[in-house]
């Protein structure tokens, strides 16, 4: 299991630390009902097969990452920056 | 059949044909009483204690694959009752006073050792964490002895005293503590529930799960449609799937841990030993390997295989604690998929549909929990109210933030435990 970095290229998985599932990046807006926040910081949709996930290149870049990853054959599948992530959701 | 010292004896001068299966291979009925998804070890005890303890006999086991073939067939083996917080203590307390008389009462030899297990600490700070759950276990009824370096040095004079990042202050006994067989814990209480006249269905995987007007009636499985009023789902690390079927989203991600076993040895570990600060813990089973573990791989996943780093750090604390290990040659490795809840504590609950009942969220746990989840979760079928040794489990505390039991104190939150 390698992490094609979009700075640093393929990458050890030693250089990564992972953060969960990339819904953490939908954050409910403040005033949003308590069943939203327990939702979005409890509740799971944990796939067995394709997932996306936040992983942080702390030995490398810094960069938060979107890990496009199957969960049962561990292949990658894609890896983007979060922050394109974000903007593109924003959108 | 009842197995016995005669019993063995005849057939031993027979020839060994008298010896039967330990359980049958029923076809499904159209439909039950009650009807448990997943025939690992908590959902073979939930049906034995039902049967035994509730009377509630007209039950099946519906089971994906082969009977053991989960997580109780893929586990370190290891029981202890040495929990801190108030909810845990309780509830595990109860599993090893289960686990004591489980040989006699199942009838089965399950090889539960009660050889001790030490957790050890490595500061002043964690000596007196050590002593403070030692007497937490003492005051509930448990045994718990603090040992200095000097008692834990007459025990395991092989470990490494003079590590200068982890220097061995001492250890926390608890003498109950032990290992048993996992497959014949998983064996025995299959035979018992069959014995009783539960149906244990194989090869039979839950596809959808009927809800009418908020009752569960049924479910759909790739042997027929089977109705029941009372459901409980069992699954372990699949939890989030099978809820799914019933609509529901569970506070679960599901994470590889890995573990470890060498080649046969003489004896030479004669307890379970815990090394915390290294993420690894040790014992040595019955066949001579040393069986042994770390920490998650720290990613979700269902591939029941970890991947080198975790295990290169595994074998990094093992040689940091007990330099002699060096010498032992790895004979393989596994994963289990566990199902990790935010807090790192267990789920055995109701659920918002009617006859719905949950038993998921072990993260690491679950062997050692295998008598007592079985015995409350049958307790919450029977009866419809949890078990006085599992109140704390509840669905709602992620919600309510209200009892959450972070037994390690590394906060509530996905990727901590």
């Amino acid at each position: 299991m390698r992490i094609t970095c979009p700075c640093c290229g393929p990458r050890d998985l030693r250089e990564f630390s992972y953060r969960g599932a990339a819904s953490d990046l939908d954050r409910p807006a403040a005033d949003a009902p308590p069943e939203d926040w327990h939702a979005y910081l409890h509740l799971r949709d944990n796939p067995a097969g394709v997932t996306r996930d936040l992983w942080y290149h702390e030995l490398g870049c810094a960069s938060w990452l979107v890990v496009t990853r199957n969960t049962v054959t561990h292949e990658i599948l894609s890896c983007e920056m979060a922050r394109d992530v974000a903007r593109e959701a924003a959108r | 059949m009842r197995f016995s010292a005669w019993q063995l004896l005849k057939e031993g001068l027979t020839g060994n044909k008298g010896w039967g299966a330990h359980w049958r291979d029923p076809e499904p009925k159209p439909a039950y009483d009650v009807l448990i998804i997943g025939g690992g070890g908590h959902g073979l005890a939930t049906a034995y204690y039902l049967a035994k303890e509730h009377g509630i006999t007209n039950v099946a086991v519906l089971e994906k694959g082969y009977i053991g073939g989960g997580n109780v067939g893929r586990n370190t083996t290891i029981v202890r009752a040495n929990y801190g917080l108030p909810g845990n203590s309780e509830f595990y307390s109860h599993s090893l006073k289960l686990w004591e008389g489980l040989e006699a009462d199942l009838n089965y030899n399950v090889m539960h050792s009660q050889r001790g297990i030490i957790n050890l600490f490595h500061s002043d700070g964690a000596r007196d964490a050590a002593a403070r759950r030692g007497n937490a276990m003492i005051n509930q009824g448990d045994d718990a002895v603090l040992l200095d370096r000097d008692g834990v040095r007459a025990m395991l004079p092989y470990l490494d005293y003079e590590n200068i990042r982890f220097p061995v202050y001492g250890g926390l006994y608890h003498a109950r503590g032990g290992t048993a067989r996992h497959d014949a814990v998983a064996w025995g209480f299959a035979r018992g529930a069959d014995q009783r006249g539960v149906d244990l269905i194989q090869n039979c995987e839950v596809t959808g799960i009927d809800v009418e007007q908020g009752r569960v009636t049924g479910v759909q499985t790739t042997r027929g449609a089977i109705k029941a009023n009372k459901v409980a789902m069992v699954t372990a690390g699949r939890s989030g799937q099978v809820a799914a079927m019933a609509g529901m989203r569970l506070p679960i991600e599901s994470h590889i841990l890995q573990a470890f076993v060498t080649e046969g040895l003489k004896p030479c570990i004669d307890t379970v030993i815990t090394f915390g600060m290294g993420h690894f813990y040790i014992s040595q089973s019955d066949k001579g390997g040393l069986v042994f573990g770390g920490d998650l791989d720290f990613y979700a996943s269902y591939a029941a295989r970890g991947n080198l780093p975790q295990a290169e750090h595994v074998m990094e604390a093992a040689m940091t604690l007990m330099p002699m290990i060096g010498k032992a040659r790895v004979l393989r490795s596994w994963g289990g998929i566990m199902d990790m809840s935010p807090d790192g504590s267990p789920i055995i609950d109701t659920t918002h549909i009617d006859g719905l009942f949950l038993n998921c969220g072990w993260c690491y746990g679950g062997f050692k929990a295998v008598p007592g989840s079985g015995n409350v979760t049958a307790h919450l079928i029977a009866t419809g109210r949890p078990h006085e040794a599992a109140t704390k489990y509840r669905l709602d505390r992620f919600a309510t933030g209200i009892g959450l039991m972070d037994e390690e104190g590394t906060g509530s939150q996905h990727n901590l435990h």
